[in-house]
């Protein structure tokens, strides 16, 4: 059985149809992507699974259990914390407040302060500035603390909204070895990204968006080397 | 000009940040509070009830600082717990219906009664944010009026309530300004610590969270819909302590008390006094109550002149008096020493 289980979603803003019946899966242990241009439904896809919209069909399933019968701030505590699009920090609370924030729902004190050590390895910038309000960090330690903040709910499955975006080319590669690292320290990974190129160099496996519904399900490595994707995702002629 | 200007706000900022200049200016200011109304001069009478009724608004200030300030909600409606408190302690204690409960059995029950209003606000505009929220608190606001107003069978309408008992303590009679005065100054306490001890909880961080980014609050398992109403009851639940002191200390009531413009003055004050900030609610209820009634010697020109003064603060300090530490650090954080983001230069900031 598949970590996470999507089936034949289908999702509405007001009368305009976001999601017309995706299905994807994510083993436990994968980086898997979804590609796709604006508007595709990718972020769509991330807000059911977290809640935060209501799917109209279909299922979402963790480990097997029903998530579409919680609320959205049930989710953590199924294992299931976001990064969201735009970083979405607590911009007035400091970095320390922020990480704080993420372990709301956490109860043992010598775990979270064990992982308040892990998240500052990680991100050892972090540290400097952890008395620092998270407004005044600069974008890419903005995302890092997003992240940061994501890790303290120990989740199971990380769902990433965009983490490359509005960020310079240097730290976009950052952003993606972290992404590598905190995968092999075994949370599974579900990646939304435009920037398709560097998301199917770390994924294990891709999905492709179009208008709402999957047109392309392979390996990272297929999908690289697929005809459409290289010409419409990655700009190669 | 600008130079004698900025010498001032240095001087101001030295002041406030210097312990102990700060708490001797708090301790002094607090010592002359205490003793106005025991001192022996020709207009006491007059600073006893501007004073009080400073207090009063420090009291809604607070309440209201809970909902705008902390959990971010736009509330301009927040006249209409003032009322239901006002009204209820006026209706359980006079002759209009010759009910004569006791100020202390009645003070509880207006709070709940308006911390039940406040939730019943709630619900409705649960998914609202920002300006839709402002325009239904504001009809809010009207319709409890109007409804003061025209269920003339249980308010007495616009010819409103008089009449309205004195609260005793210990079989003392507190009837006069002075009474209040002491009074709406030990509330004025406790709201304060209450407040203060709320912002510093669980529950105020949550509200914090909830205000800067609504889906990542939830996403960290924050229930939003749980600590909105929350933040609407705590602060309806003040505004109906604050309505019943002034229904018990003015003996008479009018809807005409409840109009739009005290929920808008309680607004400003707390943006005057700086958003969120507990000290700054006290601060902005002295600069907007009692000092426009200072003015009250430029008679005409009083309105023209505070609203001058209202667009020079925005300008000059558009954080308030006495800002919350997190806002203060937003915006003006050239001005503190923070190290240098020793970041590539090269990017990009979103």
């Amino acid at each position: 059985m598949a970590l996470l289980e999507v089936n034949e979603v289908h999702a509405y803003y007001g009368n305009i149809q976001a999601l017309k019946g995706i299905s994807i899966h994510v083993e436990k242990g994968e980086i898997v992507t979804l590609i796709g241009a604006n508007g595709a439904g990718k972020t769509t896809t991330l807000r059911v699974i977290s809640g935060l919209i209501k799917s109209s069909q279909g299922s979402v399933s963790l480990n097997g259990e029903d998530l579409s019968q919680y609320q959205a701030h049930e989710i953590v505590n199924q294992g299931v914390a976001m990064v969201p699009e735009g970083r979405g920090i607590f911009s007035k609370l400091s970095v320390n407040e922020n990480l704080e924030m993420g372990a709301y729902s956490r109860n043992d004190k010598a775990g979270i302060q064990e992982d308040f050590e892990h998240v500052f390895t990680l991100f050892p910038k972090l540290k400097e500035r952890r008395n620092q309000i998270g407004g005044t960090l600069s974008g890419g330690e903005q995302q890092m603390l997003a992240t940061a903040r994501a890790l303290m709910a120990q989740p199971t499955l990380l769902l990433m909204d965009e983490p490359s975006m509005g960020l310079a080319p240097v730290l976009v590669e950052n952003v993606f070895e972290t992404l590598v690292d905190i995968n092999s320290q075994g949370t599974t990974i579900l990646l939304v990204e435009q920037n398709a190129h560097m998301a199917l160099q770390v994924a294990n496996r891709g999905y492709v968006l179009q208008t709402g519904e999957i047109v392309l399900d392979d390996s990272a490595e297929a999908l690289r080397k697929n005809e459409m994707v290289q010409k419409v995702y990655l700009g190669i002629d | 000009m600008k130079k004698r200007l900025s010498t001032l706000k240095r001087k101001y900022q030295e002041i406030l940040s210097n312990p102990i200049a700060r708490w001797t200016l708090i301790g002094l200011v607090m010592a002359l509070i205490l003793i106005i109304p025991i001192l022996n001069f020709q207009q006491r009478a007059y600073w006893v009830r501007v004073i009080g009724y400073t207090g009063l608004y420090i009291i809604l200030g607070l309440g209201l600082n809970v909902v705008v300030g902390l959990a971010g909600l736009l509330d301009l409606g927040y006249v209409a717990f003032y009322a239901i408190g006002a009204y209820t302690y006026a209706l359980l204690a006079s002759g209009h219906f010759d009910l004569h409960f006791s100020f202390w059995l009645i003070l509880p029950i207006a709070a709940f009664l308006a911390g039940f209003a406040g939730i019943l606000l709630g619900i409705p505009v649960l998914r609202m944010r920002g300006d839709y929220l402002a325009i239904v608190t504001l009809g809010f606001g009207e319709i409890i009026r109007m409804l003061v107003t025209n269920l003339t069978d249980l308010t007495n309408g616009s010819q409103g309530l008089i009449g309205i008992d004195s609260p005793y303590l210990f079989g003392l009679e507190l009837k006069t300004s002075t009474h209040f005065y002491y009074m709406i100054l030990i509330f004025v306490i406790l709201v304060v610590f209450f407040t203060l001890r709320l912002d510093h909880s669980r529950i105020g961080r949550s509200w914090i969270a909830m205000r800067e980014d609504e889906d990542a609050a939830q996403m960290v398992g924050v229930n939003t819909t749980r600590y909105k109403l929350l933040a609407f009851a705590v602060g309806a639940l003040i505004g109906g302590l604050g309505g019943a002191i002034f229904a018990a200390w003015q003996g008479s009531i009018f809807p005409d008390n409840f109009n739009l413009m005290v929920s808008i003055n309680v607004l400003c004050l707390i943006i005057i006094g700086g958003m969120g900030s507990i000290p700054g609610v006290v601060i902005g209820s002295f600069a907007l109550i009692t000092l426009p009634d200072i003015l009250r010697e430029f008679s005409d020109y009083r309105l023209l002149l505070f609203g001058f003064l209202l667009v020079v603060m925005m300008i000059a300090r558009p954080e308030g008096f006495i800002p919350s530490q997190r806002r203060r650090l937003e915006l003006h954080a050239e001005e503190f020493a923070l190290p240098a983001p020793a970041d590539n230069p090269t990017e990009s900031e979103t």
